[in-house]
């Protein structure tokens, strides 16, 4: 599209407000206003922000037409000599009590919304929602299932720096690998918190957005009325890729969440087999280098860069003392346990994964160090030896 | 004239201890920051311009917001009311000078100091992990734990910054206290005088508070203290609440002195009294006292109480009563007036209508279970965006204009004023305006790259920013223009509907110290 073009249909989306398409706001996503959402209350807060919507175009607009009226009527071609009062009580008092009376009416549906949606008792399931630099994890604290969910969306469609345009997906920065799945008609209580920083867990359909604070747990809670696939995103600046870890929740009936539930619990059983198989064997170092390289560059290289040479406030691996003169020892609790800025990874992959991007970082661009870690030891290393 | 002797050339600037010379220079450093800033929100606005990161990398597109926040606030708005009340305090109230004028000297030079401090981050030999980079409230621990090594130089900046506010706000109330004319009581100060004498008891009560905030991230990044680190017994919470008990006064004090300025040029081109002057002074006051105990309505996704909530969302909803006395007695100042609009009076004019849009998109903020959807996305940089720029700074641009004529002795060109206003209000509303959508739709702030959705009203914004920033280049040459002589001499009077003493006592330009004999005032 050309730059004149681009204008043109944004002056023409600009003027279209003024045509009422305040109006337009039904399920699909409005780009003009708020969402009604999928829940009583995101239903009660879209209704709420209309009121005060209407309520605010009235006052502003009354003000508006004041001054028009005074700037026509009272221009000094119109009416050359001006009168000479300065104060009115009546007027004073009338536009201090209606105000006041506005805004007495607008209080009393907000304080019970509010109250509903502070009320996180009696829920039937809880999830704890944990923010890390950049991305959630969730655990489902009745059945004992815990994943990381992450944006999807590839660099290759946000990085543009050649500026030469890419493909982007609908779903483009709204996307993960690993949805939030939950049952549609229950009463779900989040307990929000992050490892590192604060980040902010936003759902607009629900009408759900609340901290995610490192030491604290915060609660809040949501009731989804309808099936469907549900996207939020991190809203408090919580470092470089802020812009860059949404959410996704895909709602379903309570049949297909106990089969999506089973199904992940075989999973999990299944992964830990092979985990468990994986830690038992010696790997080579070929081996260990190709998932290294894998797991490298899905959890690694966003910080410090698929060259290993950092970015920034992010140190580079490539020649570093941890990568190559520390012990391997020491090197793996850096990445299992984390250190500072350095997030902890020893929950996230499993022991093959972290014994393998150990030997990757301390043998790939140059590093060549020639050791190798087992999966083994770093079971050992987790368990404090 | 026996008096006028002082040093020349740059001496004259760094030893200056006149209320004039103090002020200009404040004046023109907060212009300077203002572009400086400005800049950094082209910066911003271009990468935004498409979805797709096109230029900047994400830790550095945080510093653009980080510095473009902290210097348009601390370097171009605070700033622009000091030098505006160094030149019209001492004019308005008959006095010669400002109190403790050697003081005033200093308070003004720490400035570039400070700002240097905070630019040298910016310099990559210096500092390789880049500016500070986590927004300009620096919330803990991003800024503590995660603060890049420029955090330290911030810090320090922040405190200068905050002694120069200090004592600006001091000079300002003694001034206002001790060297008022005979005859001039509190109640018959100018509008003008009062906001500002409000506006520095703020200033006086939440910079320490300021201070107190960076302090304790210092000691936490590097004297092993937890204020705001659980791990350590602290809390990162606490952290806002101190910063926003800092922060909401703060709004104020960038928004008060407007309002003194729209209460002398709209009685001057009505030609008629200030509608309600006693209800304007109580209204300020009360504005003032309420910006003491809301701040907790930036934090309603922290997880706080329902009660306390409840109690920061009630308490909030009440500013918008005295904001309305306010609004309504502007208008009812021009009803019924004679009203001319000259540059100053559109600037004036603008102010009220588009502050009047800030204001009740703050009453939507104010409600927290909306808030809670509003919080944080492009609805809330909207609506400070309309009380800081249609509000603070088209302020300030119509102070320079209605008074420039009295500072230089000359008028500047009205047709250019003129342009550079409708062009102004056109280009602010372009940037800003679109950002209600895009926020409410559910775009985030501070991220540099989007979803498609939000694309049309993104483009809008970057070109209305363009429009906007290279507009105020039309002001810069308007005042150059009018220092040279512009259209000629301004009258003593300067304007038909002039009031006060700076414009019925003195002459144009007013001379270096303003009244050597303090005049009666009836």
């Amino acid at each position: 599209m050309s730059l004149l073009k681009r204008v043109m249909s944004g002056l023409v989306l600009f003027v279209s407000l003024f045509m009422g398409s305040l109006w337009a706001a039904e399920p699909e996503y409005s780009t003009l206003n708020l969402r009604p959402g999928v829940t009583d209350n995101s239903q009660a807060v879209f209704d709420l922000h209309m009121e005060v919507v209407w309520i605010m175009f009235a006052v502003a607009g009354l003000v508006f037409a004041a001054i028009l009226y005074a700037v026509i009527r009272y221009r000094k071609s119109n009416n050359p000599t001006p009168a000479t009062f300065s104060h009115s009580t009546t007027m004073e008092i009338i536009w201090t009590v209606i105000p006041m009376l506005i805004l007495i009416y607008l209080t009393k549906p907000a304080i019970s919304l509010l109250l509903d949606m502070e009320d996180t008792s009696k829920s039937d399931m809880t999830v704890q929602v944990t923010g890390i630099q950049w991305k959630w994890r969730y655990k489902y604290l009745d059945e004992d299932i815990e994943f990381v969910s992450s944006l999807s969306t590839p660099a290759s469609e946000y990085e543009d720096y050649d500026r030469t345009g890419t493909e982007k997906n609908p779903n483009y920065l709204l996307e993960v690998d690993n949805e939030l799945v939950l049952p549609i008609g229950k009463k779900i209580r989040f307990l929000i918190t992050a490892d590192d920083v604060i980040h902010s867990w936003w759902v607009p359909d629900f009408a759900v957005k609340m901290d995610a604070i490192p030491g604290f747990i915060n609660e809040t809670w949501t009731k989804i009325n309808e099936p469907g696939v549900y996207r939020g995103v991190c809203a408090e600046l919580c470092g470089r890729l802020h812009g860059f870890m949404p959410i996704v929740v895909r709602a379903v009936t309570q049949e297909e969440y106990d089969q999506w539930i089973e199904q992940k619990l075989a999973e999990k059983a299944e992964a830990e087999r092979l985990a468990a198989e994986a830690a038992a064997k010696s790997w080579s170092m070929d081996d260990l280098m190709a998932l290294g390289k894998e797991v490298y560059d899905a959890k690694c290289a966003l910080c410090h860069q698929p060259n290993g040479e950092g970015l920034g406030a992010f140190p580079a691996l490539k020649g570093s003392k941890v990568a190559t003169v520390d012990s391997v020892d020491d090197h793996a609790r850096m990445v299992i346990f984390g250190l500072n800025a350095m997030p902890k990874f020893g929950q996230e992959l499993t022991d093959a994964e972290l014994a393998a991007v150990v030997t990757y970082e301390r043998n790939a661009w140059g590093n060549d160090t020639g050791e190798t870690l087992q999966p083994g030891r770093v079971a050992e290393l987790k368990a404090g030896n | 004239m026996a008096h006028d002797h002082h040093p020349t050339g740059i001496k004259r600037w760094l030893f200056t201890t006149n209320h004039k010379d103090i002020g200009t220079m404040y004046l023109w450093f907060s212009f300077i920051m203002f572009l400086i800033g400005g800049l950094l929100a082209l910066g911003i606005r271009l990468e935004l311009f498409q979805p797709g990161l096109q230029f900047w990398d994400p830790n550095f597109f945080n510093s653009l917001t980080t510095l473009h926040g902290l210097i348009m606030v601390f370097g171009a708005v605070m700033p622009a009311f000091v030098g505006l009340a160094n030149w019209l305090v001492p004019m308005q109230i008959g006095a010669p000078d400002m109190a403790l004028p050697r003081m005033n000297n200093f308070s003004f030079w720490i400035l570039p100091f400070a700002f240097t401090l905070l630019l040298l981050s910016l310099v990559p030999q210096l500092f390789p992990d880049g500016p500070p980079n986590f927004g300009w409230t620096f919330y803990a621990p991003l800024s503590t734990k995660y603060g890049p090594a420029s955090t330290d130089f911030f810090i320090f900046g922040v405190h200068l910054m905050g002694i120069s506010s200090i004592m600006g706000a001091i000079n300002v109330i003694v001034t206002v206290i001790n060297m008022r004319a005979p005859g001039m009581t509190l109640m018959k100060m100018p509008m003008f005088v009062w906001t500002w004498l409000i506006t520095a008891f703020l200033l006086i009560m939440v910079m320490p508070v300021l201070a107190g905030a960076v302090t304790m991230m210092l000691t936490d990044r590097h004297f092993g203290t937890s204020f705001f680190d659980a791990a350590g017994g602290g809390d990162p919470v606490m952290f806002q609440h101190i910063f926003w008990f800092f922060g909401h006064p703060e709004v104020y004090i960038m928004i008060l002195p407007a309002f003194g300025i729209a209460s002398h040029i709209i009685p001057t081109f009505s030609r008629k009294p200030l509608f309600g002057y006693a209800s304007m002074v109580y209204a300020t006051a009360s504005i003032a006292f309420l910006s003491f105990i809301v701040w907790a309505h930036h934090m309603f996704t922290v997880g706080m109480p329902v009660a306390g909530e409840l109690y920061f969302m009630i308490a909030t909803m009440i500013i918008a009563v005295p904001t309305g006395v306010k609004i309504f007695n502007w208008v009812a100042t021009m009803w019924k007036g004679s009203i001319t609009f000259e540059t100053p009076m559109l600037f004036a004019l603008a102010f009220v209508v588009l502050f009047t849009l800030g204001g009740v998109s703050g009453v939507m903020l104010a409600m927290t279970p909306v808030d809670k959807q509003y919080h944080d996305t492009y609805f809330v940089v909207a609506h400070f965006h309309y009380v800081l720029f249609p509000g603070a700074i088209f302020g300030t641009i119509a102070a320079v204009y209605y008074w420039l004529p009295k500072w230089t002795g000359n008028m500047y060109n009205e047709f250019w004023g003129k342009i550079h206003f409708w062009w102004s209000i056109i280009a602010v509303n372009i940037t800003f305006f679109p950002m209600h959508f895009s926020g409410l739709a559910g775009m985030q702030r501070r991220v540099p790259d989007y979803n498609m959705m939000f694309e049309g009203f993104n483009q809008l914004s970057s070109i209305g920013a363009f429009m906007l920033g290279f507009g105020q280049l039309i002001f810069l040459w308007i005042l150059i223009d009018c220092i040279k002589g512009g259209k000629g001499k301004a009258t003593d009077r300067v304007w038909e509907g002039a009031e006060g003493l700076e414009f019925t006592h003195l002459p144009s330009p007013a001379p270096y110290h303003s009244f050597e004999k303090a005049p009666e005032v009836k």
